[in-house]
C-alpha cells in the first residue's frame, strides 16, 4: 500500500511508478499520442461555429443569429468562425485547427438521448451498440497507448466497455485518511465490482497529486486538468471530457456565445497545459446532431440534423474547412428544416484517429463503428 | 439477501437505527401509501410558488431598470443570466451590479438551498420511506434543472407542488399538474412558445418581431414523460402538439407571453394559442382553448405506450439495471387497467417476485446513498445548505440533472472509481460527526440476516468506533439497494 503523503513529499513520476509498479508501466518511446473528445451534449449549432457566410441563403434564414457573424473570422470564402473562438481561430491560422461541415452521424431523429448514444457508442442505431468506440480504440491503438480517463465523476458511454478505464473530477471534500483507504481495500477484496472500481480510484489519486484544489468548475480548469492527467510520462493517453448546454432553443445568440467562449477557454488551456506534447495531440470536439436551419419563434433553434465537429492540435492537417457543401435554400434542406448531412462523422473520427495513432484505416472503422463497415475512413487529416 | 433488508433498503430509504423492524415486508410497504404525507411539517414552512414568482419578477424588473439605464449611459453589458441555461459557466463575465448579486443570491439560496434541505430532512424523517423513494423517481421522471437560472428557485417547489400531492394517486394528474406548473413551462420553453397564426403573432409580425412555436416541451412530453423514445410518433405529432399547447403560459415572469395575473400562476392565454383543429396519433382535437391541449394530454396518458414506458422505469428501478420483461408486463397491465391508478401500480410492483430477487440489487446513486448514510446515523435534520455542498461533491447535484431526462438510473452511470473515492471521503466526514455509535450493533440492524462477514469483520477490526461507521457507509451493503 502506498503512502500518498510521503509520495507527495518525494514528488517524483519514481515514487508513483515504485508504488504501482505492477500495474503502471512507463511508456516505452517518447513518440506517444494524445487524443481528447469533448462531448457537446444537447446538439450544438454547427451554422453558428462555422458560419457559412458565403452561402447566398445565411443571412436570410438565419436573421438575427446570422448577425454575430457579420465581423467574423473568415475562415475561406464561404465559412467564418464564431468570434467567440479567438483561440480556436489563432490556431486555425496556425493550421492546427480543421472543421468538417455538413457532418452528421447515422443518426437522422431528433432525441439528444438517442443522438449521444449513437455518437458514443459508434452504432447506426441508438442502444444498438453496448459498448463505446472510444473504449473499443483502446484495443485498436498501441499498447502503451491503451490507458483512458474520463474527465468527469462517472464515465460516459464513449469511454464504457470491457476495457477498463479510469475517471476523475476534482474534489473538493478533505482527503480521506490513508488509514481509512487501507481498510476499505481490504473490505473490497471480495467485492468485484467494487474492487475494479477502487483500484483505479486509488491509481488516478496518485497521479493527480494536488489537484484537488482546482475546483474544475469552468472549462479553463477542466481543460488544465485533462492536461495534467494526459500529460505525464505515465498518465492517460486518452481523454473524454463532457461539455453540456448547447440545447439553444431561445435566446440562443448570448448562450451559444457563452457557451464558444468556454469551448474556446478549455481547448487554450489544454494546448498550454500540455505545451510540447501538444504537436503529438488530437482534440475532436463533436456534437449528436446540429439545429434547425431557421431560427425558431424564441430568438432560438430546435433540434436539427447536420452540424459541424472541429479537430484541434499539432498533428493535425488543419487551416481548412472541409465540406460538400448541400446549401441553405429551402430545397436544398433535409426534411425541408435541416442543413442536410453530407459528410459521415464515423468516418471522420475513424480517419482521424487511424492517422493520428498510425493505424490501418479498414480495420480501425471495422472496430469502432462495427455496423457501418462500408464507410470508408476519411483520409488525409494528418499531417504525414 | 433476506427480504426485511429489501425492504427496508430496495424499497425504503435505508433502515433507521431508531425505527423498529417490520416484520411483515409486504405489509409494512402497503400500509405507507395510506401513511403518505403529501406536505410533511418539514415542508410547511416553505415559500410556495407565488411567493418565489413576486421575487423573481421584482429581481427581473430592477435587472431590466438597470439595464435600461446602462444603455442610456452608454455602457452595454451584455447579461442573459436569468434567461440563460448552461452547465458550461464562461470564464469571464461582465461585472455586476452589487445589489443585483444580491439579489440573485438571495433567490438561489433562500428557495433552491432552503428546498434541498426540506428534501432531505423530509427524507430523514418520513413515516413512509417507500412512499418517499416514490417522489423521487417522479420528481426525477419529469424532471426539471436548475441549471436554467430562471427555473433555479422553484425547482422545489415544482417537486412539492406538481408531484408530491399526486404520488398516491392517478398519474393524468400528476402529468397535468407538472405540465401547469411554471417551473416546467420555463424550463422547457413552452411559456415562450406562439403559436404562428395566433393574434399575437400576427399582431407582432406587422410590428416587424417574428414570434413563434418552441417544441422543445411538445418533444420531451411525448419522448420523456409519457409515450417514450421511439414509439411511432413524428416530427408532424411534435408539431401538433406545441401548437396544441400554445397559450398554455406563466403569469408574470419569464417572457412577454404570458401577459397578466398572478405572478408564477397558470395562464391560458388565448391570444398565443394556434387556431384550429389539430391532428395527434391520427386523432383529431377539435379547437377548444385550453381544453384542446388537456384532450391531448388525456390521449397520451392513456396511451398504451405510455404503460410501458412508466412500467420499464419502476422495474429498473426496482428489479436491476435491465428490467425484467414479465414484471414490466405485470406493471404496464396495472397501470392500464386502472386507468394509471399510481397505488396499483405500486401493488403490482410489490407484488413482483423480481423486485424480491436477492441477485438484482441496485448501485445506489449519489443521492440514494446520502440519504441511506444519514438516516443510518440517526440523523433527523441537516445543517444548512449542507445537503447541497454534499450532493454537488458526491456527482448528482439536486434538481440539476441538466437535461430533461433527469438522472440515470443504470449502475454505469454512478459506480465509477471516482464516484466511489468521493463516497469514501464523505463517509469518513459523516461518521465523525455522528454521535457515538456501535457500528457492529448498528450493521446488523441496518441489513438484517444480510450483513456479509467481509463487512462485519472489517468493522469488528476499525481502530475506532467512527472509522467502524465509516467503514459500514461504504460496505457493499449500503453502496447497493
Amino acid at each position: 500500500m502506498f503512502d500518498r503523503r510521503s509520495l507527495l513529499i518525494g514528488g517524483g513520476a519514481a515514487a508513483v511508478a515504485a508504488a504501482f509498479a505492477p500495474r503502471m508501466a512507463f511508456a516505452k518511446a517518447a513518440t506517444d499520442r494524445r487524443f481528447v473528445f469533448i462531448i457537446q451534449r444537447g446538439a450544438a449549432d454547427g451554422l453558428s461555429m462555422v458560419a457559412p457566410v458565403g452561402d447566398p441563403a445565411f443571412s436570410g434564414v438565419r436573421g438575427v443569429l446570422g448577425e454575430d457573424l457579420a465581423g467574423a473570422r473568415k475562415l475561406d470564402a464561404m465559412f467564418a468562425l464564431h468570434p467567440a473562438l479567438v483561440q480556436t481561430g489563432a490556431l486555425y491560422g496556425k493550421g492546427q485547427a480543421l472543421f468538417a461541415h455538413a457532418i452528421a452521424s447515422p443518426y437522422r431523429d431528433r432525441s439528444h438521448f438517442d443522438g449521444q448514444n449513437v455518437l458514443e457508442t459508434g452504432g447506426v442505431r441508438a442502444y444498438q451498440q453496448k459498448d463505446g468506440w472510444l473504449n473499443r480504440l483502446l484495443g485498436v491503438v498501441p499498447t502503451e497507448e491503451r490507458s483512458a480517463i474520463a474527465v468527469a465523476a462517472t464515465v460516459p458511454m464513449a469511454l464504457r466497455g470491457s476495457r477498463e478505464v479510469a475517471s476523475y473530477a476534482p474534489s473538493a471534500l478533505p482527503d480521506a485518511s490513508e488509514d481509512l483507504l487501507r481498510r476499505v481495500t481490504m473490505l473490497y477484496e471480495g467485492d468485484k465490482q467494487l474492487h475494479a472500481l477502487w483500484d483505479e480510484a486509488l491509481q488516478t489519486r496518485t497521479l493527480t497529486g494536488d489537484l484537488a484544489g482546482d475546483n474544475g468548475r469552468n472549462a479553463a480548469a477542466t481543460g488544465a486538468l485533462a492536461a495534467k492527467l494526459l500529460l505525464p510520462a505515465n498518465g492517460a493517453r486518452i481523454a473524454m471530457i463532457e461539455t453540456g448546454g448547447w440545447d439553444t432553443h431561445s435566446a440562443q445568440k448570448g448562450r451559444l456565445q457563452a457557451q464558444l467562449k468556454g469551448l474556446d477557454a478549455m481547448i487554450a488551456a489544454l494546448q498550454a497545459g500540455l505545451g510540447p506534447v501538444w504537436d503529438r495531440t488530437m482534440v475532436l470536439v463533436a456534437t449528436e446532431f446540429g439545429r434547425t436551419v431557421a431560427v425558431n419563434g424564441t430568438n432560438g433553434t430546435d433540434h436539427g440534423t447536420a452540424s459541424a465537429a472541429m479537430l484541434l492540435g499539432g498533428a493535425v492537417k488543419g487551416g481548412r474547412v472541409i465540406a460538400d457543401w448541400p446549401g441553405l435554400a429551402p430545397a436544398a434542406l433535409y426534411e425541408g428544416r435541416d442543413l442536410k448531412p453530407t459528410m459521415g462523422l464515423d468516418a471522420f473520427i475513424g480517419g482521424a484517429v487511424a492517422g493520428h495513432f498510425a493505424l490501418d484505416p479498414a480495420p480501425t472503422m471495422a472496430a469502432l463503428f462495427p455496423a457501418s463497415a462500408k464507410a470508408r475512413a476519411t483520409e488525409g487529416l494528418v499531417r504525414a | 439477501m433476506s427480504e426485511v433488508s429489501i425492504a427496508l433498503n430496495r424499497f425504503g430509504l435505508g433502515a433507521r437505527p431508531d425505527e423498529a423492524l417490520p416484520t411483515d415486508p409486504r405489509a409494512w410497504l402497503t400500509a405507507q401509501l395510506a401513511r403518505y404525507q403529501p406536505r410533511p411539517a418539514v415542508l410547511a414552512g416553505l415559500a410556495g410558488t407565488p411567493v418565489i414568482a413576486a421575487e423573481i419578477m421584482d429581481y427581473q424588473e430592477q435587472r431590466r431598470a438597470v439595464r435600461q439605464e446602462r444603455r442610456a449611459a452608454g455602457a452595454q453589458q451584455p447579461d442573459a443570466a436569468m434567461t440563460a441555461g448552461s452547465a458550461m459557466q464562461p470564464v469571464q463575465r461582465p461585472p455586476r451590479d452589487p445589489d443585483q448579486m444580491a439579489a440573485r443570491r438571495q433567490l438561489r439560496r433562500t428557495h433552491y438551498e432552503a428546498a434541498i434541505d426540506a428534501r432531505m430532512a423530509s427524507a430523514l424523517v418520513t413515516p413512509a420511506p417507500f412512499a418517499e423513494r416514490m417522489v423521487h423517481f417522479w420528481a426525477n421522471h419529469f424532471a426539471v434543472s436548475a441549471d436554467k437560472i430562471v427555473v433555479t428557485p422553484l425547482v422545489g417547489a415544482f417537486e412539492f407542488e406538481a408531484i408530491r400531492p399526486h404520488v398516491t394517486g392517478k398519474f393524468r394528474d400528476m402529468l397535468g399538474a407538472m405540465a401547469r406548473h411554471p417551473a416546467m413551462l420555463l424550463y422547457l420553453d413552452q411559456a415562450q412558445s406562439v403559436g404562428p397564426g395566433s393574434r399575437f403573432a400576427q399582431g407582432a409580425a406587422l410590428r416587424g418581431n417574428k414570434r413563434g412555436l418552441n417544441e422543445n416541451f411538445a418533444r420531451e412530453l411525448m419522448e420523456l414523460h409519457t409515450l417514450g423514445v421511439r414509439t411511432g410518433y413524428s416530427q408532424a405529432d411534435v408539431t401538433e402538439l406545441a401548437r396544441g399547447l400554445t397559450g398554455w403560459s406563466v403569469a408574470g415572469i419569464g417572457r412577454r407571453a404570458g401577459g397578466q395575473g398572478d405572478p408564477g400562476a397558470f395562464r391560458f392565454a388565448p391570444a398565443v394559442h394556434e387556431p384550429g383543429a389539430r391532428s395527434l396519433l391520427g386523432q383529431s382535437y377539435a379547437e377548444g382553448g385550453e381544453a384542446q391541449g388537456q384532450a391531448m394530454l388525456d390521449a397520451l396518458a392513456r396511451h398504451p405506450a405510455t404503460a410501458t414506458h412508466v412500467a420499464t422505469k419502476l422495474a429498473r428501478h426496482f428489479a436491476g439495471d435491465d428490467p425484467p420483461p414479465a414484471m414490466v408486463t405485470r406493471i404496464a397491465a396495472a397501470f392500464r387497467s386502472s386507468d394509471g391508478d399510481l397505488p396499483t401500480v405500486y401493488r403490482a410492483i410489490i407484488a413482483s417476485p423480481e423486485a424480491w430477487a436477492a441477485g438484482t440489487s441496485k448501485f445506489r446513486t449519489p443521492w440514494e446513498w446520502a440519504v441511506a448514510a444519514m438516516r443510518a446515523t440517526g440523523q433527523r435534520e441537516v445543517a444548512s445548505g449542507s445537503a447541497v455542498g454534499l450532493l454537488n461533491q458526491l456527482g448528482q447535484p439536486v434538481w440539476k440533472p441538466g437535461q430533461p431526462i433527469g438522472y440515470d438510473d443504470i449502475a454505469a452511470t454512478w459506480a465509477g472509481p471516482d464516484a466511489v473515492m468521493r463516497r469514501v471521503e464523505a463517509a469518513e466526514r459523516i461518521a465523525a460527526r455522528a454521535p457515538e455509535t456501535d457500528a457492529r450493533a448498528l450493521a446488523a440492524k441496518l441489513y438484517p440476516a444480510a450483513l456479509s462477514d467481509a463487512t462485519a469483520t472489517a468493522i469488528a477490526r476499525a481502530e475506532s468506533p467512527g472509522q467502524g461507521l465509516a467503514l459500514l457507509l461504504v460496505a457493499p451493503e449500503t453502496m447497493r439497494r
